[in-house]
């Protein structure tokens, strides 16, 4: 299963994630990201594979990875 | 042997030097890493540092992670009530070093640490010197002392301070295990040690675990005793309560609040219906007259004190579910305040490099269930520990 981890000593929470991941991912009242399911590592849906691949390109931070497990 | 005192196997009196350890335990039986491994499982060991995991698994993974390994013996005990680290490494170090000896033989490492406060390290370079006149370990071992600091025991935190890049959680997408890197609880060690000498059997009717209790308690100490002990024989063995108790923190400051009820059996099961576990064994007894919803508020407090400022939910969060605590403990009611201690407590937990939140919410949340009576008490003005207004 591919899932969405989140490095998160180096996510800024700027929220760019948010806006292009908006399927899976709200802002918390700081900026940082939280996952809609509430999980640690999302599971990301195959409709949404393209998406989560380019959030985690445009991340200024490099703190977002795709995860197999 | 359902007795506190009955099994003393660790806490043994001892000074701590190697020809008593010789003359009490023997040397350790010759062993291969795939028979080391066996017998974890079959003492069905698990992790003394908090958070119970079964020891052999990770030493399957970490001698599968085709890299050379490291193996770290955890001694940083960061816990503020928490002794009983300190206490074992003091009296019975070459356990504590029997254990690590046999964890680099099961991992196949190449580099043994051990990890403790400042203070104890002179001691613990004696205790290594004379292994060496004897003759007993062929790995070296290296000494790194723990900053004092909550954070500094996490196991990241451990791995980072051995590489000398400072005692800080890292992100874990790749988990640690994965990178040839045991972290294993210097308590966890010292069993492992017994095991190989009197078997995994032996452990599962004889072993035992370690517990510091503390609090409203006549003797504050470390006791040794079986899972599944009594609450109350617990506290019985640190001199009995001073005065009826209002609640048990078990587990420490990561930990969850419990009924005083004596007869309640230190097991996971049993306490998890409170969210609270064994953990380290940290056993805090809060008296009658104590509000818990004011200790519960300093120690989340403290807590938010110890982030590691690198995550933002941990570094925003923490400080925010403390002031939301600390609004309650005062009987500063705004509305939705135990609300908004739930909210906060759930948006965290998760979201940080290390269990930090995690623990703090744990905390928060077992503190609202077990004080739900003052809870509402505060929001009307009034303290029931204290019988008076607020
Ligand atoms: C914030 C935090 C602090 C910790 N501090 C300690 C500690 O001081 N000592 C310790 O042994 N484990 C500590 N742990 C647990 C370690 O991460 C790790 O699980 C443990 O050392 C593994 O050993 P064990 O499996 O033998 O218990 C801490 C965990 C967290 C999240
Ligand atoms: S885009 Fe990257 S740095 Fe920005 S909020 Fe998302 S994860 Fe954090
Ligand atoms: S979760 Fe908190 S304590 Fe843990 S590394 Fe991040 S900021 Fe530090």
């Amino acid at each position: 299963m591919t899932r969405l981890h989140i490095d998160w000593t180096a996510c800024d929470g700027r929220g760019l994630c948010t806006e292009l991941l908006e399927e899976m991912l709200v802002e918390d009242e700081w900026g940082y990201p939280v996952s809609r399911d509430g999980t640690t590592e999302p599971v990301v849906p195959p409709p949404l594979e393209d998406a989560a691949k380019r959030a985690v390109d445009r991340c200024p931070m490099l703190a977002l990875k795709l995860v197999r497990r | 042997m359902n007795s506190v005192l009955a099994a003393q196997t660790l806490l043994t009196a001892g000074d701590g030097g190697l020809d008593d350890h010789l003359s009490r335990y023997g040397r350790l039986p010759s062993l291969d890493g795939s028979q080391i491994v066996g017998l974890a499982r079959d003492a069905e060991l698990t992790g003394r540092g908090g958070g119970g995991f079964p020891m052999w698994r990770k030493l399957a993974a970490v001698a599968a992670a085709g890299t050379p390994a490291v193996v770290i013996a955890n001694g940083a005990e960061g816990e503020p009530v928490s002794g009983k680290d300190r206490l074992l490494l003091t009296r019975k170090p070459h356990l504590v070093l029997d254990g690590l000896h046999l964890v680099a033989l099961a991992t196949g490492a190449r580099a043994a640490h051990l990890y403790a406060p400042a203070a104890l390290l002179p001691r613990l370079r004696e205790s290594l010197a004379a292994r060496g006149r004897a003759g007993l370990d062929k790995l070296p071992v290296t000494l790194t002392a723990a900053p004092d600091a909550f954070v500094s025991g996490e196991e990241s935190a451990v791995a980072s301070a051995i590489a000398g890049r400072g005692a800080v959680p890292a992100d874990k997408r790749v988990r640690l295990v994965e990178t040839g890197t045991l972290v294993q609880n210097v308590e966890t060690l010292a069993h492992l040690a017994l095991i190989a000498r009197y078997g995994a059997g032996w452990f599962l009717s004889s072993g035992t675990f370690l517990a510091t209790v503390s609090g409203a308690v006549a003797r504050p100490s470390v006791v040794e005793a079986r899972y599944g002990v009594p609450l109350g024989d617990l506290i019985g063995a640190a001199g009995g309560a001073t005065e009826n108790l209002r609640a048990v923190l078990v587990g420490g400051y990561h930990g969850g609040w419990v009924p005083a009820d004596p007869a309640l059996p230190v097991t996971r099961e049993a306490l998890a219906p409170f969210g609270a576990a064994p953990g380290a064994g940290v056993v805090v007894a809060l008296p009658a007259h104590a509000c818990g919803l004011v200790e519960t508020a300093k120690i989340t407090q403290y807590l938010a004190g110890q982030v590691a400022g690198q995550c933002g939910p941990c570094v925003n969060g923490l400080p925010r579910i403390a002031g939301t605590l600390a609004d309650l403990a005062a009987g500063r009611p705004r509305p939705g305040l135990p609300g908004e201690a739930a909210r906060l407590a759930a948006l965290v937990t998760g979201r940080g490099a290390c269990r930090h939140p995690d623990g703090t919410a744990r905390l928060v949340l077992s503190a609202m269930r077990a004080f739900e009576a003052d809870v509402a008490a505060h929001l009307n003005g009034r303290c029931l520990a204290t019988g008076g207004r607020l």
